[in-house]
């Protein structure tokens, strides 16, 4: 598959506004997103996301290294109409109403005023905004404004969506409408690039995920390949059955819990499960849920930001 | 038609964060001096009704051209507004292109309303010289369009209160720099060097300024008037320009 983005040793270093030290922000990052992928970018605060997005946007300049978006100089003007970005936390023109918003990005990519129209309506019904069209900006909420910002990385239809923490400060709905809209993006064959440090989000969406610590890109990782791989066991967990038939299914299990009339097994993930499943359902119990176990997302991800220390699960 | 786009934004801004309300100021400040004007005679009153409206006008153009023109980029910088734009295919030349058109249709819309006002007066009180009077104004505006291009200059690389200190500034000097070049002159040595250098880089807004010949009944040259709009469109061009080259290497982090 072709490429969409491409970044090769690239670095950025700030000067410090008295002393001019230098300050490495992102170190030597080399990075391929394939065209149609969805990319999760994760990594803590101050880890770099944001800079590594800004150089892609053309925002800031390279100290070193290359960026190429569909094999072009990332400032390349022809370059920037295939794109889209949301910034993080955006903040818009606020003296404007919603539908002369779009209207007026819809402008900085030369798109004729019939086809302009069209497509903010049809935006502002796919972020949900239909209703609050001719709405002040400075009337809308942050969850508002961030749809908004979603509405207007789309205007131009790219091929590329780059979107810088979409889902942070926004309420369960929120996320959920933005994770909604990141995969129908993905349906439609786009390309997205976006930063998040919320695992649950990314974990759903992303085909592959690369993790920025400390500037310095630590793994990037086809996730499914990688989840899959540690599925180790599952949790099964049953209930009505009889005691011959418990002391089988304990023989399968790895481990055995019993609360009252339910039992869980943790087997092994080797087809133990489906003769498990067999034994129960010959004897009329019934399967109350099956759970695989794997190594979560953020298992992984505490890994690589404590740089390979196996460490107990903590909320990050 | 992106650089428009960007340019009627801007005046949409200055038109609803109520720039042009300070039209009120001058109207009223109109009314009150012609109640003054018929306590005196009428030679009088046509000098002080030329004189006065000219400057006011200078004056409310420039205090727009310097606080809007201040606060043009450094205000999309700081609300990062300028990410979703520069990102876009728009150059960064076009950005502040635009940014600067759109501030001078508002300037261009706020001095041809005060103008219209003014040489209502002037055919009131001050018979004959509306011709001159028309042509003052726009030196005045040509004049604004310079100092709205400094103020964008500064602003493309310092904070707003920098760039508003520096416009002043300029804006003082520019109209002082043949005293500043005479005055070095006098003192010799290196606060020669340094007079000339200003006289030289920093714009001479005294050429922009037909005040007394117009209040005087002189003559006003159509080829100085020719020569005066050559350089004032010269001199924006080459500091649009200028900030252009500072704004292309510019991060916005």
């Amino acid at each position: 598959m072709s490429s969409a983005l491409s970044i090769e040793h690239l670095v950025k270093d700030f000067r410090h506004p008295m002393t001019l030290r230098p300050l490495r922000v992102v170190d030597d990052l080399s990075l391929e997103i394939r065209a149609g992928e969805t990319f999760g970018f994760l990594g803590p605060n101050g880890a770099g996301k944001t800079t590594t997005i800004k150089l892609v946007n053309g925002l800031l300049r390279p100290t070193a290294g290359r960026i190429a978006i569909f094999g072009r100089e990332a400032r390349d003007v022809a370059v920037r109409a295939r794109v889209g970005y949301l910034p993080e936390q955006p903040w818009f023109y606020d003296y404007l109403r919603a539908d002369e918003f779009l209207d007026f990005y819809a402008r900085l990519f030369g798109i004729a005023r019939a086809e302009r129209r069209a497509r903010v309506k049809r935006l502002l019904e796919r972020v949900g905004l239909a209703e609050r069209a001719r709405d002040p900006l400075r009337r809308f909420s942050k969850g508002m404004t961030q749809r908004l910002g979603v509405a207007q990385a789309l205007i131009n239809d790219p091929e590329l969506v780059i979107l810088d923490e979409p889902m942070s400060g926004l309420d369960p709905i929120g996320r959920r409408d933005v994770r909604d809209i990141i995969l129908a993006l993905k349906r439609e064959g786009r390309t997205v690039f976006f930063s998040s440090h919320l695992i649950p989000d990314v974990e759903m969406i992303c085909d592959r995920v690369g993790f920025l610590v400390g500037g310095r890109l630590r793994d990037q990782a086809d996730l499914h390949e990688r989840l899959a791989a540690r599925e180790t066991e599952s949790e099964v967990r049953v209930a009505g059955i009889s005691a011959p038939v418990y002391r089988q299914a304990a023989a399968l299990a790895a481990r055995t819990v019993a609360s009252g009339k339910e039992f869980l097994f943790e087997v092994p993930a080797d087809g133990s499960v489906e003769k498990l499943i067999d034994l129960v359902r010959a004897d009329g119990g019934r399967i109350i849920s099956i759970t695989p176990r794997r190594e979560s997302l953020e298992a992984l991800f505490l890994r690589e930001v404590r740089g390979g220390k196996p460490e107990e699960k903590e909320s990050p | 038609m992106k650089i428009f786009a960007i340019a009627l934004n801007t005046f949409r801004e200055a038109v609803r964060d109520k720039v042009l309300y300070s039209l009120l100021f001058f109207a009223l400040g109109l009314i009150a001096v012609s109640v003054a004007l018929n306590q005196l005679t009428i030679g009088q009153q046509a000098k002080i009704v030329t004189d006065l409206g000219l400057a006011s006008i200078s004056i409310f153009g420039t205090l727009i051209a310097i606080f809007v023109g201040i606060g043009l980029v450094s205000k999309e910088i700081e609300r990062r507004t300028i990410l979703t734009i520069v990102s876009k295919p728009v150059s960064r030349g076009s950005f502040l292109l635009g940014k600067y058109l759109g501030l001078i249709v508002t300037l261009a819309v706020e001095v041809g309303i005060m103008g219209a006002c003014f040489l209502g007066m002037v055919a009131a009180y001050a018979d004959g010289v509306a011709g001159p009077a028309a042509v003052a104004i726009g030196l005045i505006f040509l004049e604004l369009c310079v100092i709205t291009a400094v103020a964008l200059l500064f602003s493309s690389f310092s904070t707003p209160f920098l760039s508003g200190l520096f416009t002043v500034a300029v804006w003082v000097i520019g109209h002082l720099t043949p005293d500043l070049r005479e005055f070095g002159e006098r003192a010799g040595g290196a606060a020669r060097a340094i007079t000339e250098a200003l006289y030289l880089v920093l714009p001479n807004l005294g050429h922009f300024n037909v005040k007394a010949q117009v209040v005087h009944h002189l003559p006003i040259e159509p080829a100085l008037v020719a020569q005066v709009t050559a350089y004032g469109l010269v001199y924006v061009a080459l500091v649009l320009g200028l900030a252009t080259l500072i704004f292309d290497r510019r991060d916005f982090t």
